[in-house]
């Protein structure tokens, strides 16, 4: 993939926390581009996945110290980008999706509301039009009765229609880059497949790049078409999803190896043996 | 002779025309020392299937005998004394403000059981933490540890059953992986019987000899957990959740819709 074609290009991302008198270091240079394509990042719960994601739409708090050589997205420097012009980023070019739906779906507001309402802060239309285009917009994340849908509230939809409704209220300003933070692991198995048959269907259809933060190496495996793998706040492995299997670094091998498969049945797992030199290799 | 039997277990939650029924006629049997899967997705009934044999549920109807003995529906502490239960999450489980040592001295304490101390040391080393953990408050532990804890609390009035509501699911794949080493130990160590509730076919193929998949309160197939693997399972909701299991695929997300609407209306 040539230069250009990179929607997103980060170099050495470095993000600390202040805690206590102290700073802890959550992701420690981390550098990767992104293309028209699906990237996973999976690791362990406090591997920095997630603080990955929040940094490039600078979510996190004050206390957060974010730095890195540079974090591109087209020709604008996300780093060096004044706090108003990240707003029209946000949401607008750049969307992220939160693991469940029933925290982060405004309770007291009808869905449909929602979704326009998402809309609206980014485009100067009549609420008349924000409202036909959420009708679309939930017809292509596949729920039936849209109409009826965008009149109910968070607590009166399933998961599932809860998470498609919150992929509706990201897509629908069609940003350019989706960040897509385990976006299933509430779901079950059926309502989670129709999800992720959802994601990649719009992720595909509209050319989008999906960074999707996962711990699920058997999906993300199927799903994505290359993945980083971070250990301690870095990138110990980027390789194609297809070739996990051929994995070169230990920990990557050793998470592969620790899962318990149907297909395999072992006496024991193997457990995996953390290496202090990962910490810095 | 069966050590856990489960005959034609029903429950609703509600009455007269209100009434939800959430089992219907549940029936399976565990052998004594044999791990028994029960897998299926969130409202399924597999978690209320425990909580009934735990004692949580008590206006169940059907016979649940444990061991050859009838279950009445009473918690007492004979029934304790048989059958324990770990939980999900071992962040909620166990007490924030209660030390290892007190939270096993608890029940060692309500059954009157004497030589605390040496027991706690025991059950301590048993699951694989140094004795020095008895000081120590729940947010001094990893979330490996604290299931540790948890499994420890259970097993110290030593119980001849496990019920174990989706021990893992918490916790990361490398941490997972000791755990269910650690159940694997210690079922042939002390010839326990398990009967495992998840969601995840891996951790029920791993652990279990047998699995029964549970849909909308019913039982709809029954398959040894090596029938898992290779030849398909013959049911098409297993058959599903087999697939989704190994990885995601495009048709199966169509075609597991469409089956799964099949069964439902069956």
């Amino acid at each position: 993939m040539n230069q250009d074609k990179h929607l997103l290009q980060v170099e050495d991302l470095r993000v600390s926390f202040k805690s206590g008198g102290s700073l802890v270091d959550a992701v420690r240079g981390v550098s990767f581009n992104l293309g028209r394509e699906k990237l996973a990042i999976v690791g362990e719960s406090g591997s920095g996945k997630s603080t990955v994601g929040r940094a490039l739409l600078r979510l996190h708090p004050q206390s957060a110290r974010i730095s890195a050589t540079h974090m591109r997205f087209g020709d604008i420097d996300l780093l060096a980008c004044p706090e108003r012009a990240m707003q029209d980023i946000r949401g607008r070019r750049i969307s992220m999706i939160m693991q469940d739906p029933k925290y982060s779906l405004n309770p007291v507001m009808r869905v449909g509301e929602q979704i326009a309402e998402a809309y609206l802060a980014h485009h100067k239309v009549s609420k008349r039009e924000a409202e036909q285009r959420t009708l679309a917009m939930l017809e292509a994340v596949r729920i039936r009765e849209p109409l009826r849908v965008a009149r109910m509230y968070p607590h009166e939809v399933s998961g599932g229609m809860g998470q498609r409704i919150m992929i509706a209220m990201m897509l629908i300003t069609e940003p350019e880059i989706v960040i897509a933070d385990e976006p299933t692991s509430a779901l079950d198995v059926s309502v989670r497949l129709q999800v992720l048959a959802t994601l990649d269907d719009l992720v595909s259809q509209r050319g989008l790049g999906l960074i999707f933060i996962s711990h699920d190496l058997n999906l993300v495996r199927s799903f994505c078409d290359r993945v980083l793998v971070m250990y301690a706040g870095r990138v110990v492995e980027a390789i194609a999803a297809a070739d996990l299997d051929k994995a070169q670094h230990p920990y990557t091998q050793g998470l592969l190896a620790a899962l318990p498969s149907v297909d395999q049945r072992r006496p024991r797992l193997p457990v995996l043996q953390r290496d202090q030199a990962w910490l810095t290799a | 002779m069966a050590m856990i039997a489960v005959d034609t277990l029903n429950l609703s939650f509600g009455e007269g025309a209100a009434a939800n029924q959430v089992l219907h006629d549940v029936s399976f049997d565990v052998a004594e020392g044999e791990a028994f899967g029960l897998v299926g997705e969130s409202g399924s009934g597999k978690t209320t299937v425990l909580r009934c044999l735990a004692g949580q549920y008590t206006h169940w109807s059907g016979r649940l005998t444990i061991n050859g003995e009838a279950l009445g529906r009473t918690l007492d502490k004979a029934r304790c004394r048989k059958l324990q239960m770990v939980f999900q999450d071992p962040y909620g489980s166990l007490h924030p403000r209660h030390t290892v040592e007190t939270a096993l001295a608890e029940p060692l304490a309500i059954h009157g059981i004497s030589d605390a101390s040496r027991r706690i040391d025991a059950i301590l080393i048993k699951v694989g933490l140094p004795t020095s953990f008895r000081y120590r408050y729940p947010h001094q532990l990893s979330g490996g540890q604290r299931q540790r804890v948890a499994i420890a609390r259970a097993l110290i009035l030593e119980p001849r059953i496990l019920l174990l509501d989706e021990p893992t699911s918490a916790l990361d794949v490398s941490v997972q992986a000791e755990i269910l080493n650690l159940l694997a130990e210690l079922r042939e160590r002390e010839g326990l019987t398990y009967l495992l509730v998840t969601h995840d076919l891996g951790v029920v193929a791993h652990l279990c000899e047998r699995v029964a998949v549970m849909q909308q309160g019913r039982i709809v197939d029954l398959v040894d957990s090596a029938g898992l693997a290779g030849a398909a399972p013959e049911h098409p909701y297993t058959r599903m959740l087999v697939e989704a299991s190994r990885h995601y695929s495009r048709e199966m997300a169509e075609h597991g819709a469409a089956d799964l609407n099949a069964v439902a209306t069956v």
